[in-house]
This record gives structure tokens, C-alpha cells and sequence, in this order.
């Protein structure tokens, strides 16, 4: 069979390019390195910054994941996959824990990544000092000499405004104590989840032409005011509807029938997970009670880190039947069926 | 009672030196290298680069308020941004004493020394309102940011400085968190005036404050002019093309013309006994 591709579409010295562009921004935690943005087969700001990143580094046996805010089956992410399976082979997943390479719009996954995996995010305005300052050359040099007044005043005049320094999502930060970055349009609740973690993280901007990088175990502070600390989204009191996570990000939705408004764990494959450990859970139980063995439920399911409770604690007496409906339905299928009403302002590219 | 002042403020070291300022645009030639050739106004006959400035000296002594006047296309905007920075010139140089007891060159000081020394030791206001301010970020914002640019971290220090300032530049405090866009042109001025002002910086730039006013509103910006600097002890250097708000404000008057400067002095001897030709017709038709 003739191959219509390159392997990862790419030809190898343009491959090459974006590796050398890659390298500098690790080597400068946080400094938008310019790069040669080449045309693909789909838009521009529709991922292609960060999709040429993915061409640009993956190998024959990586395991890719592909992942559109917070969810794996969206069409922009389907159709991502579909390009670099097409000109790769590579395999897929949607398990984050599997994945050695996460290509993703405005989320980091909830499930903490290791050394082995690297994280893309697709890049919209990479620019932080954009908004105070229109002019590319003057940027570039406010970052040369660290000035970052204008970032801050940013902050200032969101205070000013709306009496609070909380930004929607794109909060900017200090990487490695020297650039000022956009962390690209993330909710301020995984800010985080770039501080001093264990994976690579490389940011593309296909529009704008910019590649940067944050490399393991790097320094990453959200800016902030001494009387006006960052703070993140908060969700208190409220938990996933369908799997009973607390302390993560959900998606904020309409319950058709009722009218009433309902949260969901914006991390698809998180909430799968969660449920799948909730049926087995609910599966063990049953299969005791068929056994006779009413042992008191001891186990803890809950995932710690998040906050979130142990199941059996939030639903003692669950019965198996209520569960149903929500647990039958194939869940990619569910997340399809939604509309989400994005606490984090839609960003269009 | 004002050449007093002048006289005593003359036995002390200057606060700001500057010395031999050029700046020219364009790429000069062997003709109007020479510092004294004969130019169309201010341009070279031969190679046509602008000299904006020719070897423009000046002192300010703690606590006065200099002038600078001349006609349009004098220099007058290009020394000011010289000296805060905004326009690198072709030589010459700018000390203070308030920097390494003036044995520096300000102009050769590296770009984070520079927007220190910017930040805190000069306040700007510039002629255009547009260059100076922020016209879309909030009046309190754009008096924050220059205490942003000096370190300060601390919101509410700068909430109420900044809304201190607006009181002594007499915006209502109930248009701080509006943006400058939609102030009046003596607003605007009184803005960048408040902004300025906000590092209690020791020299204040003023170029052309009041031109474009209304004469009521200028009366109200000249007579703010006048009492910072009864209050705050500032020294200023005040840019203006009309001799009327030099009159006003300033001590000693240095005439600007094609770039150099013609005639420098006392203000009342020079409005008294202008001894230039140009500083004469610009007397009389004063008067
Ligand atoms: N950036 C520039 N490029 C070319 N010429 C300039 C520039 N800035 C100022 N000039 C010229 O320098 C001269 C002095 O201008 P300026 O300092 O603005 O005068 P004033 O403020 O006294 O009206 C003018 O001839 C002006 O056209
Ligand atoms: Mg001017
Ligand atoms: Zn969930
Ligand atoms: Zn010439």
C-alpha cells in the first residue's frame, strides 16, 4: 500500500524545526519561542499549535489521548485523532493513566500525570501582556527586560472593576520565577496542576506562531496581590451527579425535566473511571448480599486527592436498581447528550 | 519675591543636568555633522535629516519650575521624551543627583535601570492625553500602575493613594473606576497629572498640560500646577508654546527654536529684555 504521508504527516526537517523550537522552550521555562506554523489540513485556532507539537514528537508506540475541554469524544478531538491516527497508527485512549502523550484544549486532567507522560495543550493567544499591549515588539521586549507591570494591572483593574482579582480562565503565571506566561485558557483550578508536577507540558499556538514549555518540576505561581491572593473556582458543596466527585471542575448543566441546574465532572474519562469504581463497588456489595454475607461496607472507594467522599458514605443503602438508568447508558453517549453551560468563558480561537 | 527664589535655588547643585542633547532623525551626513552648519529650519539641506534637537543644555535646581517655549516643531516634545526615556537621542547626556550623586549618565543606564530611574525619579505627562493614560483601564488603574511598576503588590495601598490623588487633582471620586475615555480633555490632563505624581517622583515633565483647553479649565490646571508645587516641593520642567502659561508658571525660560535653544534665562528678564530677534516677535506678540 502506498503511503500517502509522511509518518506524522510532517516531512522530517519541518519535524525538525518544531523539535528545535521545543527544545528552547524547555530550556526557557515559560519564554514563547517563534516558530515556522505550518498549514495543516485543518483551521487555524482550531488546535493546530498544538497539534503540530504532537506530529512534531510522537513515536510509533506512543499512546495517544486526545482530549477537547475535559472530553474525549468531541468532535474537535475526534477529528484530531482521526488526522494523526491516519498518518501514524499510533493507539489510542481515552484512560489518562495509559496515555503516554495528552494532547488537550482548555483542561488539564484531573488524574495527576507521571515523568513518562507529556502533556500538549492547544494554545489560542499566547501572549500575556496582549491585552495591554497590542504591539509585538514592544512584548517581546517587556518580556526581555521581565517587566511585567502591565500583567499586573491587569489584576489591578479587575479589582478595581469587580471588586475581585479573579480572572475567567487564562490566569496568567510565573514560570521558574522569570516569564510571565499564558497558561492557555484553563480554568484557575488546574493553574496547579502545572506547578512543580512530574510530566512535561508544551504549549502551541498555531495562529500566533509560538511554542513554549513547561518542563517537569518547574516553578509555576499564579500572580497574584498580597491582600488579593489567587483563588480558584470554587465548588463548594457541590459534587458530580453522577459519579459524587467534590473538588474538581464540573460542567454546570440544565436537567431538562426539572429545570434544575446540576453539576458533572468536566473530565470525561475521570467520571468514567469514578463510575466504573462505583459499579464494582455496587457489584461486590450486591454479589455479598447474594452471598449472605452482610458485611458492613468498609471499603474506601472515594478518591482522596479531590476531596471526594468514599462512595458508600454518600449512598449507604444505595440500591443497586436506582443506579441504574445512569450506569447503563454508555457514558461517551451521555457526555454527547449534554449542553454544557462552561462555567470558564468559551474561548474561541 | 521670584528672582529671589531663583537666585537662592542657583547656589545649589542643579537636580537635573542636561547636556549637549541631539537628536536627530535620519541618516546625517558629512555636511550637517558639523554642530554648526546651516540647516532649512531644522533640517539638512543636503541629506535631509531632521536635527530635532542640537545641543540642548539645561539645569533644574531643587524646588523650580523651568520653561521651555517655542513654536511647533521646535523640539520641545523630542527633549522631554529624551530625558524620560521615551526617545533614545544621539548624544549628549542627563544626571541627576538623585542617581549615583550625578556621576552617571542616566541615557546609558541599562533598560531595567532605566525604567526604575522612569518610575520613580520623573513623572511625565505628556501633551496628547492618549500617550500618557490608559484610556480604556480605569482612572485609579492608570495612577496604580506606575506603583505596580515600582514593586508595590498591595491593592488597597493603592486603592487609597490613588484615590488621594484623584482629591488633589479634583476628579470626584466617584469616577475613579471609570476610564479616561470618557473624562473631559482637563480631566484627562489632571489624570496623567495624578498619575505622575503617584511615586512622589522629585522632577515632574510637563509638556503642553494646558494646550487644547478651554481658558477656564487651563486656569484650573495651571493654578493645580502652581500649588503641587507649593505643596510637594517638586522641581518641573513645563513645555509650552504659549509664553502666557511660561509667564505663570516658571522662574527660568529657555527659548527653543529649529531645535536649539536661543536664548535662556530668568523668565521676567527674558519677557523684559528678550534679546533674541525670534524671542522679541514672540514677546510682542504676546503683549
Ligand atoms: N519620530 C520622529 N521621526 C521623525 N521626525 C520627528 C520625530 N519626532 C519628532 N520629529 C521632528 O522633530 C521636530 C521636533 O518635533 P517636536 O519635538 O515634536 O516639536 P514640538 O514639541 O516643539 O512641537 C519636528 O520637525 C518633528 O517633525
Ligand atoms: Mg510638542
Ligand atoms: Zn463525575
Ligand atoms: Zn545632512
Amino acid at each position: 500500500m502506498r503511503q500517502l504521508y509522511n509518518f506524522a504527516f510532517f516531512d522530517e526537517g519541518s519535524k525538525r524545526e518544531i523539535r528545535r523550537a521545543i527544545l528552547k522552550g524547555i530550556a526557557i521555562p515559560g519564554y514563547q519561542v517563534p516558530f515556522a506554523s505550518r498549514e495543516m489540513p485543518i483551521g487555524r485556532g482550531w488546535g493546530t499549535g498544538g497539534l503540530q507539537i504532537t506530529l512534531a514528537i510522537i513515536g510509533r508506540d506512543e499512546v495517544l489521548k486526545v482530549i477537547d475541554q475535559g472530553h474525549d469524544g468531541s468532535v474537535n478531538a475526534v477529528n484530531i485523532k482521526k488526522l494523526i491516527c491516519a498518518t501514524t497508527g499510533v493507539a489510542l485512549t481515552e484512560d489518562t493513566a495509559a496515555a503516554s502523550l495528552i494532547q488537550s484544549r482548555h483542561r488539564i486532567p484531573e488524574e495527576p500525570l507521571s515523568e513518562q507522560q507529556v502533556l500538549v495543550l492547544q494554545v489560542p493567544t499566547p501572549e500575556p501582556l496582549r491585552d495591554i499591549e497590542a504591539r509585538e515588539q514592544v512584548t517581546q521586549r517587556l518580556h526581555a527586560e521581565a517587566d511585567y507591570t502591565g500583567a499586573w494591572l491587569g489584576l489591578f483593574e479587575q479589582v478595581v472593576r469587580y471588586g475581585s482579582a479573579t480572572t475567567g480562565a487564562d490566569h496568567p503565571v510565573l514560570v521558574n520565577g522569570r516569564y510571565v506566561m499564558a497558561p492557555s485558557p484553563i480554568p484557575r483550578l488546574d493553574n496547579h496542576k502545572l506547578d512543580h508536577v512530574a510530566n512535561l507540558t508544551l504549549l502551541g499556538a498555531g495562529r500566533e506562531k509560538k511554542i513554549y514549555a513547561v518542563p517537569p518540576y518547574t516553578s509555576v505561581k499564579s500572580l497574584d496581590f498580597e491582600d488579593y491572593p489567587f483563588v480558584t473556582e470554587t465548588f463548594e458543596g457541590r459534587e458530580c451527579r453522577v459519579c459524587g466527585a467534590k473538588g474538581v471542575y464540573f460542567d454546570e448543566l440544565v436537567d431538562e425535566a426539572s429545570g434544575k441546574t446540576y453539576h458533572q465532572c468536566n473530565d470525561t474519562n475521570y467520571c468514567h473511571k469514578r463510575q466504573l469504581e462505583r459499579r464494582q463497588f455496587e457489584e461486590q456489595q450486591s454479589e455479598r448480599r447474594q452471598l449472605g454475607t452482610q458485611q458492613p461496607a468498609a471499603q474506601q472507594l472515594g478518591d482522596s486527592d479531590t476531596g471526594a467522599e468514599p462512595l458508600e458514605a454518600q449512598h449507604p443503602e444505595m440500591p443497586l436498581e436506582r443506579q441504574q438508568p445512569a450506569a447503563q447508558q454508555p457514558a461517551a453517549q451521555q457526555h454527547e447528550k449534554r449542553q454544557p453551560r462552561l462555567i470558564a468563558p468559551e474561548v474561541t480561537a | 519675591m521670584r528672582r529671589a527664589t531663583s537666585t537662592s535655588a542657583t547656589l545649589e547643585a542643579p537636580l537635573l543636568k542636561v547636556r549637549e542633547l541631539t537628536c536627530s532623525f535620519g541618516p546625517g551626513c558629512s555636511y550637517c555633522a558639523d554642530r554648526d552648519a546651516i540647516l532649512e529650519r531644522n533640517m539638512c539641506p543636503r541629506c535631509g535629516t531632521i536635527h530635532a534637537l542640537r545641543q540642548v543644555s539645561l539645569d533644574v535646581y531643587p524646588g523650580e519650575i523651568i520653561g521651555i517655549v517655542g513654536e511647533s516643531g521646535s523640539g520641545k516634545s523630542t527633549l522631554m521624551r529624551c530625558i524620560c526615556f521615551d526617545q533614545q537621542p544621539s548624544s549628549g547626556s542627563v544626571t541627576t543627583g538623585l542617581v549615583e550623586n550625578g556621576t552617571v549618565d542616566l541615557l546609558a543606564c541599562s533598560p531595567q535601570q532605566k525604567r526604575a530611574i522612569r518610575n520613580t525619579i520623573f513623572g511625565m505627562v505628556y501633551q496628547n492625553p492618549w500617550l500618557g493614560l490608559r484610556m480604556d483601564f480605569s482612572a485609579l488603574s492608570n495612577i496604580a500602575e506606575q506603583m505596580i511598576a515600582s514593586g508595590n503588590r498591595k491593592v488597597e495601598e493603592m486603592r487609597t493613594r490613588g484615590l488621594s490623588l484623584l482629591e488633589q487633582v479634583n476628579i470626584p471620586l466617584r469616577r475613579a473606576s471609570d476610564p479616561p475615555r470618557e473624562f473631559s480633555g482637563g480631566m484627562q490632563q489632571r489624570v496623567q497629572i495624578a498619575k505622575a505624581l503617584s511615586n512622589n517622583p522629585p522632577i515632574l515633565l510637563l509638556d503642553e498640560v494646558t494646550t487644547g483647553l478651554d481658558l477656564s479649565v487651563q486656569a484650573k490646571v495651571l493654578d493645580l500646577i502652581l500649588r503641587l508645587r507649593r505643596d510637594l516641593d517638586v522641581s518641573m520642567v513645563v513645555v509650552s508654546h504659549d509664553l502666557a502659561v511660561i509667564r505663570m508658571l516658571a522662574q527660568r525660560t529657555s527659548v527653543m527654536l529649529d531645535g536649539k535653544v536661543i536664548e535662556q534665562g530668568l523668565t521676567d528678564q527674558i519677557l523684559e529684555d528678550p534679546q533674541e530677534r525670534y524671542t522679541q516677535q514672540l514677546v510682542h506678540s504676546l503683549l
